[in-house]
């Protein structure tokens, strides 16, 4: 990127009058284990700037202009595809969706030649979600040129849906600091609980797990839960007994069960999980009064959360699709070289 | 390879510090090689020197037996886009290497007789060190029948594998073990409870964790080599463990020999050297994020990399005997089976020439003695193989001249693009190790020489 188009990308930042962010440089975004609270932080306040422009009546900013960003995806998926490309649209970039069927990839291509064979054609930025983890490192250490973006690898990570995690609940509580949250699920297959991990226990909150241990990380079951075992900043506790993880949370977090699990052996029938993890209106009052439930989708309604929470006053998990637009946009904007500079 | 030898026959090393622990010694002094063997160790008189005979001054190396590995993949016949005889050879001359064995799961298998012959055949034209074949315990390596034991045997096989995949039959390991009773032959069988591992593809902890890998446990290794331990007792078998990874295994083989049985067992340089954070990429530095160095694959391999407590507890069996021996599963692939997601990436790294440069760092960290490193890697080995392998770990006078004569405290950086192994694979690229082989020998003859470093001229 040049000089010029660093300015014009800056003097063109929707960002409502607020300084620049101050966050360093960024060029991939892999995970939350390498972003600073400051950097996080700041990526909120950008995500607010984006979405007052996704409120206005023309839902259009020049800021990415001559931009392309190819959505690259081995997996399936709605919301974080389709608000990968909004927000590349909103930001007048030029967005390319790539997905297994239809492309070389069903020819056999790997992921590399792939990659390779995008950056040849002078692309940005891809973002990439993949079946198996680590599958964006693996790019981002082959090209050069390509700013690349996780958008969910295997059990690993997911830091887009942690950013809007936060975005989310810092909005309707007003802080992130001190929170008390818990997930509940399959946190061992979970890349959404790792990310989110990174994510909440930087910005100071204390997190709970609870679920089967079968589908707890068995270091969670030997190290009492400090999350350091699994190279996390600080402690977090893992309580099997959602009745009493649940007491006193600001915010529960379902993951979504899938149907392999039982097949896999994780659980002796779906019957026993619900009665033991569903989220339902008799645990959920036992956490605070106006405690926040939220759920990264796709949801199996009636398996990990009960209808009448997942669409009850309680739940956010709708503004949770919303927030992931602004969140996306200030990520896409922040590896543009937006968040360059002091 | 170094033609020039052969042509007087002889060679004398003067000046080195022979260590040779087939013998307990260990002193500055000269080796004469002649006509193929060691003529004379310690001190050569001068009118033994034939005319002609290459005089190499060896001040402040070491020479001592070549090294023996009992367990290496030549891939060939079969993957030679990932290694081949002469290659895998080679690299087992570059890494002091004199004896290797080679595992059978090639392309034929390596279960029948002819096939045994065919690899020996080869190997005496296009091998550079002795390469001797370990032939498949079961036909096709399919864990079902019993291959033809005795008369693998009969055409030179040194024991029996199925490796990469165990014998997963509990009886017909029993069998096995039964049958080969009056062979006298190992029994090697790769520890691994499939239902354990799983799709597991990395060591189950901390780091796996923390990655999103799917774990192997160490019980997936321990649950079978226990087994294993089991038959053995019960059929008075020659049981031998390879590539032993965890604390809780060298227990069990500390537990077996304690009750008297005959079983043995082996360790790799990476599992006795490196742990799991080198998944992590930044060659075992402390990393505050996964970035973009996390997930090296050139880490992948089975039995996986360990945590810091199993490499401590593999040194220690290893120092103590209870492991007996050093065996690189010497394991090369092709660059593209690892430029993949470290799930679909193949397991294994590429061994030989690095063995002796990074174990020599258990010596220079005090946790091994020299003379126990050099056990480890010759009179170990050859006794897991039996008495016809002494001669390949001694430099007694009169038995085949197989030498290496490597500099303890050289350092030297590992730079794949010098590996004469087609196999790149290794988490040490870049690494430098203290501790380097500078020339190799096998029968007399000069298989290997580190450019430059060893000094020569003519006795005239």
């Amino acid at each position: 990127m040049s000089q010029q188009d660093l300015m014009e990308a800056r003097n063109s930042a929707p960002v409502n009058g607020k300084e620049t962010p101050r966050a360093a440089a960024r060029r991939h975004i892999l995970d939350l284990d390498d972003f600073s609270p400051a950097e996080i932080q700041d990526v909120l306040d950008s995500a607010e700037g984006m979405a007052e422009v996704l409120g206005r009546d023309i839902k259009k900013v020049p800021t990415l202009r001559g931009r392309v960003i190819v959505t690259l995806f081995y997996e399936a998926s709605t919301r974080t595809r389709v608000s990968f490309e909004e927000a590349g649209k909103v930001l007048s970039a030029d967005v390319i969706n790539v997905s297994t069927s239809g492309s070389s990839i069903e020819k056999g291509e790997s992921l590399l030649n792939t990659g390779l064979t995008l950056q040849a054609m002078g692309v940005d930025s891809i973002i990439v979600r993949h079946p198996h983890s680590g599958a964006p490192n693996l790019l981002a250490r082959h090209l050069d040129r390509v700013a690349v973006i996780n958008a969910g690898d295997g059990m690993h990570a997911h830091p887009t849906q942690a950013l809007l995690d936060l975005f989310t609940i810092r909005r309707r509580l007003g802080r992130l600091e001190g929170l008390k949250i818990v997930i509940v699920g399959d946190v061992l297959h979970s890349r959404v609980a790792r990310s989110g991990l990174w994510g909440f226990s930087k910005m100071g909150a204390k997190v709970v797990l609870s679920g089967p241990a079968t589908l707890l990380p068995i270091e969670f079951l030997s190290s009492n839960g400090d999350a350091r075992a699994l190279g996390g900043p600080g402690a977090v506790e893992m309580d099997t007994d959602l009745d009493r993880a649940i007491e006193d949370a600001d915010v529960v977090m379902a993951l979504r069960l899938q149907s392999e699990r039982q097949e896999g052996g994780f659980l002796p029938s779906l019957r026993e999980y619900v009665r033991r993890w569903q989220l339902t209106d008799q645990r959920l009052a036992k956490a605070k009064p106006g405690a926040l439930v939220m759920h990264p989708g796709p949801m199996n309604e009636g398996i990990e959360i009960s209808t009448s929470i997942a669409h009850g006053a309680a739940s956010v998990i709708e503004e949770q699709v919303t927030s992931g637009v602004a969140v996306r946009m200030a990520l896409l904007y922040l590896v543009a070289g937006g968040g360059e500079g002091k | 390879m170094t033609g020039d030898i052969t042509d007087s026959g002889a060679l004398l090393i003067k000046g080195a510090r022979i260590l040779d622990p087939s013998q307990g010694l260990d002193q500055v002094g000269d080796l004469l090689v002649s006509g193929g063997e060691i003529a004379a160790a310690g001190a050569v008189p001068a009118d033994q020197v034939p005319a002609g005979c290459r005089v190499v001054d060896a001040t402040g190396l070491v020479a001592s037996p070549g090294f023996i590995d009992l367990h290496c993949h030549l891939r060939d016949p079969g993957y030679e886009y990932k290694e081949t005889l002469a290659a895998g050879s080679r690299a087992a001359a570059r890494g002091g290497f004199t004896t290797i064995c080679c595992m059978p799961n090639t392309e034929p298998p390596i279960d029948t007789a002819p096939l045994v012959d065919f690899l020996k055949r080869r190997s005496k034209e296009e091998a550079v060190v002795r390469v001797h074949p370990i032939a498949c315990i079961s036909k096709g390596r399919q864990g079902k029948e019993l291959a033809e034991m005795e008369e693998l045997a009969s055409a030179g096989a040194v024991a029996f594998s199925d490796d990469g995949d165990p014998v997963y039959d509990a009886n017909l390991m029993r069998l096995a073990l039964t049958y080969s009773l009056d062979l006298g032959l190992p029994i090697a069988n790769h520890c691994q409870d499939c239902s354990l591992s799983a799709r597991g593809v990395m060591a189950e902890g901390r780091v796996s964790s923390r990655l999103g890998l799917s774990g192997i446990p160490a019980a997936a290794e321990e649950a079978m080599m226990a087994r294993d331990i089991s038959l053995a007792e019960l059929t008075g078998g020659r049981l031998h463990v390879p590539h032993v990874s965890t604390a809780g295994s060298t227990a069990l083989v500390r537990q077996a020999r304690e009750r008297g049985l005959a079983v043995t067992a082996e360790a790799c340089p990476h599992h006795l050297t490196i742990t799991e954070d080198w998944v992590l990429g930044g060659q075992g530095a402390e990393t505050p994020s996964a970035g973009l160095r996390a997930y090296d694959t050139s880490t992948k391999v089975y039995p996986p990399l360990r945590s810091q407590q199993d490499v401590d507890a593999l040194v220690e069996a290893l120092a103590e005997g209870v492991v007996d021996c050093i065996a690189t599963d010497h394991a090369p692939h092709e660059p593209v089976s690892k430029q993949v997601t470290y799930q679909d990436a193949a397991f294994g790294i590429s061994v030989l020439e690095t063995a002796f440069g990074s174990t020599m760092q258990l010596v220079h960290q005090g946790k091994l003695a020299l003379n126990q490193l050099v056990e480890r890697l010759t009179v170990g080995p050859a006794r897991v193989l039996g008495p016809a392998f002494e001669q390949y770990a001694t430099l007694k006078p009169g038995t085949p001249a197989d030498l290496v004569l490597f500099d303890p405290s050289r350092e030297w950086v590992v730079e794949t693009s010098e590996f004469e192994s087609l196999g790149k694979n290794t988490p040490l690229a870049g690494v430098t190790l203290k501790g380097q082989v500078v020339a190799t020998v096998v029968e007399g003859r000069l298989v290997f020489e580190q450019q430059g470093h060893i000094g020569g001229n003519r006795n005239g």
